[in-house]
């Protein structure tokens, strides 16, 4: 680390500062080529680049620092936290109930696998996990298989985009609309639902759900076959995926890796069918696996995951039976009646009038509900999904109070995002966009 | 059963006798905390009858074996005896080593002295009738009326081999909030271990590079203690303010 002097190549926008671990060129807004040039007359070879964090091709605002000798990365780490905007601190003062609308706002993308996870966590902590009426399990399973649809297809778009395939991201996002508008018609919303309370669901499927479910499954298998015409068997598109973001079960294991990225290393290891919740041990689908351990694995992996989840839903389709879609216990079954008002969705007419005008007590229970919630028991409780992009863990932690005491989420992107470096160095600086995408990290998700 | 709260061996899940009312599991386990009134008016202002109202908070306490899951032997108690066999292999008591065993809520935590962790997490990782292979990362709970063990790190292992998750909780005391770090052994709780760093000002001695990881470098305070405010200004809607949420009415 020899300190040399370049006055020469100072330049009004492009700072160049001597540091303790060698010359730091500042390249914001700066001419390039003096740039360049002062690094080329540098014999300091070590040059460091920071991608990100408002890189299109990052995922959001990931910041990835790589270091870089010619083309090669010879290091690379994460910088993450951009995004954190202490959604597990602000559970903490809301009732257990409002949680839901906290937790859909972490992975955005995947708004139903984050709500399900607390709600289950609360459930088992209130000891009602066998309580949930069936209709609630079998729509909670309906609705996260939809969205690891509408998942998949934002990690084929903008996996595509990253590599220049723009007409792969028009098709991701046209499929992804498909799925949003049955959310929309669902919830009432095309993201941040808070659709799943704890001890069951908001409110039941509106009328017409099942005619638009049947037209969208005939749509998606329709469409998913474009998708293997158009890129799985695209030479180009294998070109750039095969061999590339390698990482090994050891690998997987020891770095928290999971979803399609540990199921791409020929392990089907599914907590659907491992650690089976909401029924899913009912289902008939198969956990697809791959042996490459590389970017084109996870590809597959995803498609055939997307075959497998419009199996499922045809299943639940099958299933639905008219019923209850809460808990019967009226201590925690969110006691408003929804109907859709001139303002919106609120609570209906004729629920207020009752409560109003004929029952005092059903007023104050209310009452004490809405504004105070209910206690869950002291303990805590850790419950694990599959979500699209792995194991989405949950751990609650009561009081006893009618607060959320702690919860943590385990986000799989948060650990999947460790393996970047283990994925990526040694590699070209162009496949560290194929490597990352392959892990189709979120970053709502790995901050909160 | 003991008048302070200590665990008193007996699982008020498991007990008959418990009291089990919401919010209640009975008298056993270990007192965290004591609650007072009903409406959180702490000035006079709760005229309901309610404010007297005085109720112990109790986490579940140790249970007594079978461990289960279920009311027999299971797995629970097949994990608990490889885990002691391992530990007397290599010459240390496991009561020395694992102060409790709570089954609650068809989990299994071992309460484990923060110095023998690592080697717990050895054991637990390369015991072939253990294997478990991943560590699904720590998260921290901190319980500033829990005198002498304020901070609570919370692991969660899981096995694919058996197919099986437990969890592993150590704590530490707010003045000494150190715990060993287990990124020797599983690597996945790099990012893990500073963001409970970050958020709760544990140190995890042993981690290579333990920095923030969510709060920018220069941040002070460790925002998920129950000491660090919520913050926020009051809002006003519909002409009527709105205070921040946690200048909000609590419910104790």
């Amino acid at each position: 680390m020899s300190p040399h002097p370049n006055t020469d190549a100072t330049h009004a926008t492009a700072g160049i500062r001597e540091t303790t671990e060698g010359t730091v060129y500042d390249v914001t807004g700066g001419d390039w080529d003096e740039i360049a040039e002062a690094a080329r007359k540098s014999d300091d070879e070590r040059i460091i680049v920071n991608m990100g964090p408002q890189h299109p091709s990052t995922h959001g605002v990931l910041r990835l620092i790589l270091e870089i000798d010619g083309e090669t990365v010879t290091e690379a780490r994460c910088g993450i936290g951009y995004l954190h905007t202490g959604i597990e601190k602000n559970l903490e003062y809301r009732t257990w109930t409002q949680g839901t609308t906290f937790v859909t706002r972490m992975d955005y993308l995947t708004p139903f696998f984050n709500e399900a996870a607390y709600c289950l966590g609360v459930e088992r902590l209130l000891g009602i996990e066998d309580d949930v009426p069936d209709r609630a399990q079998i729509i909670r399973v309906l609705l996260m298989e939809l969205n690891r649809l509408s998942s998949h297809c934002v990690y084929i778009a903008t996996g595509g985009m990253e590599l220049g395939a723009t007409t792969v991201m028009i098709y991701g996002f046209r499929d992804r609309e498909l799925v949003l508008d049955l959310y929309e018609l669902i919830t009432g919303l095309r993201m941040n639902h808070a659709f799943i309370r704890p001890g069951g669901l908001s409110q039941d499927l509106p009328p017409g759900t099942m005619d638009a479910l049947r037209e969208f499954v005939k749509k998606m298998r329709k469409n998913l076959t474009e998708y293997d015409k158009l890129a799985t068997t695209n030479p180009i598109f294998k070109g750039r995926l095969q061999g590339i973001g390698h990482l090994d079960l050891a690998g997987c294991m020891a770095l928290g890796a999971t979803g399609p990225i540990l199921r791409s290393t020929g392990l089907p290891y599914d907590l659907r069918k491992e650690q089976p919740y909401c029924g899913y041990e009912t289902y008939d689908f198969e956990v697809p696996t791959e042996d490459t351990c590389d970017a084109y694995g996870r590809f597959k992996i995803r498609i055939e995951e997307m075959r497998q989840s419009l199996r499922i839903i045809e299943q639940c389709m099958e299933r639905l039976e008219p019923g209850p879609v809460m808990v019967g216990d009226k201590k925690i079954a969110w006691p408003a009646q929804l109907a859709l008002g001139p303002d919106g969705l609120g609570n209906s007419l004729d629920h207020i009038k009752k409560i109003m005008g004929t029952s005092m007590e059903a007023l104050i229970h209310h009452f004490k509900l809405v504004t105070e919630g209910f206690r869950v028991p002291p303990g805590q409780a850790y419950v694990a999904v599959e979500s699209p992009k792995g194991e989405l863990g949950v751990h609650v932690a009561s009081d006893g109070g009618t607060r959320p005491y702690r919860v943590h989420f385990r986000d799989p992107s948060f650990n999947n995002l460790q393996s970047m470096a283990a994925m990526c160095e040694g590699g070209q600086v162009a496949d560290v966009i194929v490597a990352v995408a392959s892990l189709d990290p979120v970053m709502g998700g790995v901050d909160r | 059963m003991s008048e302070n709260g200590q665990s008193n061996g007996v699982n008020p899940d498991q007990d008959l006798q418990a009291e089990n009312l919401p919010g209640h599991r009975g008298a056993g386990g270990e007192v965290i905390g004591v609650r007072r009134g009903m409406f959180g008016a702490n000035d006079g202002g709760d005229t309901s009858g309610y404010g007297g109202l005085v109720r112990p908070v109790r986490l579940p306490g140790g249970s007594q074996r079978p461990y289960g899951p279920g009311p027999e032997a299971g797995w629970f108690d097949e994990v608990a005896d490889e885990l002691e066999g391992a530990l007397e292999e290599q010459g240390v008591r496991p009561e020395d080593v694992i102060g409790k065993t709570v089954v609650d809520c068809g989990e299994i935590t071992f309460h484990v002295e923060r110095e023998e962790l690592p080697r717990v997490a050895r054991l637990l990782r390369d015991d072939p009738a253990l294997r478990f292979e991943m560590c699904t990362g720590v998260s921290g709970v901190h319980y500033p009326e829990d005198q002498g063990r304020e901070l609570h790190a919370v692991y969660h292992m899981r096995s694919f081999t058996h197919n099986r998750l437990i969890r592993l909780e150590v704590t530490a005391p707010d003045e000494d909030p150190h715990i060993p770090s287990i990124v020797e052994t599983y690597p996945a709780n790099d990012w893990h271990e500073r963001e409970t760093y970050d958020f709760f000002g544990l140190i995890f001695d042993g981690h290579p590079a333990l920095t923030r990881i969510m709060m920018p470098d220069d941040w002070q305070g460790f925002p998920q203690r129950k000491d660090y405010p919520l913050g926020g200004i009051p809002v006003e809607y519909k002409g009527a303010q709105i205070p921040a949420p946690d200048q909000r009415r609590s419910y104790s």
